[in-house]
């Protein structure tokens, strides 16, 4: 081969390589960064009527920059903002918390069951996350309610007691719009989400390990806590992060299943943004909830990232 | 082995709950769509008239019409642009700005929606007023969708591309084979099955989508989950039951039938493969 030969190939090639990457590249920079940025120009910039003002102006021969962070000191002195952040962490902790109590079990037994079941148990997981999620949550409106299936059941059983002694509930009898219905709804919603990716962990697991374990002299509890689920921990971490994340900033659960008393900073800033129309506002509520969110957003990132470079 | 024993039928015990409390909802919506309340909730005897009701239900046959249209549109270009990110990210180890790239990639799939949708929202109305254009409705909730869609393709590409020999990918270009050639004729037949999958989620996502459609909407571009949700917020409603029922009765026909057909190209490749190394 010719050396322009050679250097035409090399250039076509790095020309594939610039469209496949700079494709997706700048589609991503264009319509998931760049909003981010005008959203925090937004959040402090002067509200006009019905539109916000721009932060730079040029009048009169001057330039004149409008900063108002008004918003952000509202947000921290309004104790309604601050209860409805709060309240979003907490749930949302709960919620993962729960999530992993019933789903590491789950995922761990279908891990375990025979070769030949597997796929259909793991079709069987995947099959809710396929049908309407809007539909699942609002399936759960007509179980809650007064003669649902599941009131009925919990409160025949009389463990709705407990849950009022147990503060999910403000009254026996009651309870659809109540913290137990907003945290039922978030887990059974997120519950696959903790299910794959630590089923993907522990299918893979290399069970001579355990084998060893035991033959070490550990007993199958003490193996499982010192080798199973060392060994899932990146599982548990995706998967956590997986739930948390979208929790905190969960608007259709808590509008359709909370209440009153269960005001998550998603609904607040929807409020804010079609209710008050008051853009700005709810550019600041965001941007806050990203503050929040950066630290387990960096940890999945870092998470995902690790997984994709593992090769064959 | 009593204690074995005893672990199993845990096991098997801890698997069904599971999936009753996976299916419960998803049963109690069919069986109340044949309810004769208009409260779907207690049991008053059976009847069809809700899904008569359907038939003439305007504003949701328009709205699944809309959902439709958007969710095939959503579903083709996400695995295009998803397939582009997914090599991306699979052959070129380093290039600038990566960590960015793959930060970017990753976050819709957890990034609260009403986040996402603020700020994309905010940005086309921005550019509205900078150049008039564009307007809100089918286009701007198809942009929305489509950033989820990505997300989720690129991963479902990415773990395939992850698992594939290079060997073969190498062979191809040994023998003289094109880099687009070598794309055509050896990596896309074994990525297709992912491009399938990846279709399917990202169809379903945004035939599901609230949130997004809700920002990005335009007067007279309601879409069914946006039809759905109003009805919901204001408390049951039986034609909710039965659209859902009508929905997640062709939902699950085609993810099975999908993933049964998967499942046999899956073992055909296989076969295929075995049989070419063999000789």
């Amino acid at each position: 081969m010719t050396t322009s030969g050679r250097m035409g190939s090399w250039a076509k090639r790095l020309r594939g390589r610039t469209a496949v990457i700079g494709l997706p590249y700048l589609w991503l920079l264009a319509f998931f960064l760049f909003p981010f940025i005008i959203v925090l120009k937004i959040s402090i910039s002067e509200m006009e009527t019905v539109q916000f003002k721009d932060l730079v102006a040029y009048k009169d021969g001057l330039l004149t920059l409008t900063l108002k962070l008004s918003n952000y000191v509202f947000i921290t002195q309004d104790p309604l903002y601050l209860k409805a952040y709060v309240a979003s962490l907490k749930y949302a902790f709960w919620t993962t918390l729960l999530c992993l109590a019933i789903g590491y079990p789950f995922a761990y037994f279908m891990a375990r069951a025979k070769p030949t079941t597997q796929p259909a148990l793991l079709m069987l997981v995947m099959l809710p996350f396929w049908t309407s999620f809007l539909l699942r949550v609002y399936a759960w409106k007509g179980l809650l309610t007064t003669d649902g299936w599941v009131a009925d059941l919990v409160i025949g059983s009389g463990l709705d007691q407990w849950l009022v002694a147990g503060g999910l509930i403000p009254a026996p009898g009651k309870l659809m719009n109540t913290p137990f219905s907003l945290v039922l709804g978030m887990v059974y919603t997120y519950l696959p989400f903790m299910i794959l990716p630590l089923y993907g962990n522990l299918a893979k697991m290399d069970l001579r390990l355990l084998e060893a374990a035991q033959d070490l002299g550990a007993s199958p509890w003490v193996a499982f806590w010192t080798v199973t689920v060392p060994l899932s921990k990146a599982g548990i971490i995706a998967g956590s992060m997986l739930v948390f994340i979208p929790c905190v900033g969960e608007f259709v659960i808590p509008e359709l299943l909370g209440g009153p008393e269960t005001l998550m900073i998603g609904r607040v800033m929807w409020d804010e943004f079609f209710s008050n129309n008051d853009w700005p506002m709810a550019s600041s509520v965001a941007v806050v909830m990203i503050l929040l969110i950066l630290v387990p957003l960096a940890i999945f990132n870092k998470y995902q990232a690790e997984a994709q470079e593992v090769r064959r | 082995m009593k204690a074995s024993a005893v672990n199993r039928a845990f096991g098997a015990g801890w698997l069904s709950l599971g999936y009753v409390f996976l299916y419960l909802p998803i049963v109690a919506l069919v069986i109340f769509s044949f309810n004769d309340s208009p409260v779907p909730n207690a049991w008053r005897g059976f009847t069809l008239k809700w899904y008569a009701a359907l038939a003439d239900d305007r504003e949701m046959l328009a709205g699944l019409w809309l959902s439709l249209k958007i969710a095939f549109l959503t579903a083709c270009v996400s695995i295009v642009l998803g397939t582009l990110a997914a090599f991306a990210l699979d052959r070129y180890r380093r290039f600038a700005g990566r960590t960015l790239f793959s930060g970017m990639v990753n976050a819709p799939l957890v990034m609260p929606e009403v986040v996402v949708g603020l700020s994309l929202l905010l940005m086309l109305v921005s550019v509205q007023r900078a150049i008039g254009f564009p307007e809100r409705g089918m286009a701007t909730i198809w942009l929305g969708h489509l950033l989820l869609g990505m997300a989720y393709a690129t991963v479902i590409v990415q773990s395939r591309l992850k698992d594939l020999n290079p060997q073969l990918e190498e062979a191809a270009m040994d023998l003289g084979a094109r880099p687009w050639q070598v794309f055509w004729l050896v990596t896309l037949p074994m990525i297709a099955q992912s491009l399938f999958s990846a279709w399917l989620l990202t169809f379903t996502l945004s035939l599901d989508d609230v949130v997004l459609s809700a920002f990005l909407s335009g007067p007279g571009s309601t879409t069914m989950p946006l039809v759905i949700f109003s009805r919901a917020r204001l408390g049951l409603n039986p034609s909710v039951n039965a659209i859902a029922t009508v929905i997640v009765l062709i939902v699950s026909i085609g993810v099975i039938a999908a993933s049964y057909a998967i499942a046999r190209a899956e073992r055909r490749r296989a076969l295929e493969m075995a049989e070419a190394t063999r000789a």
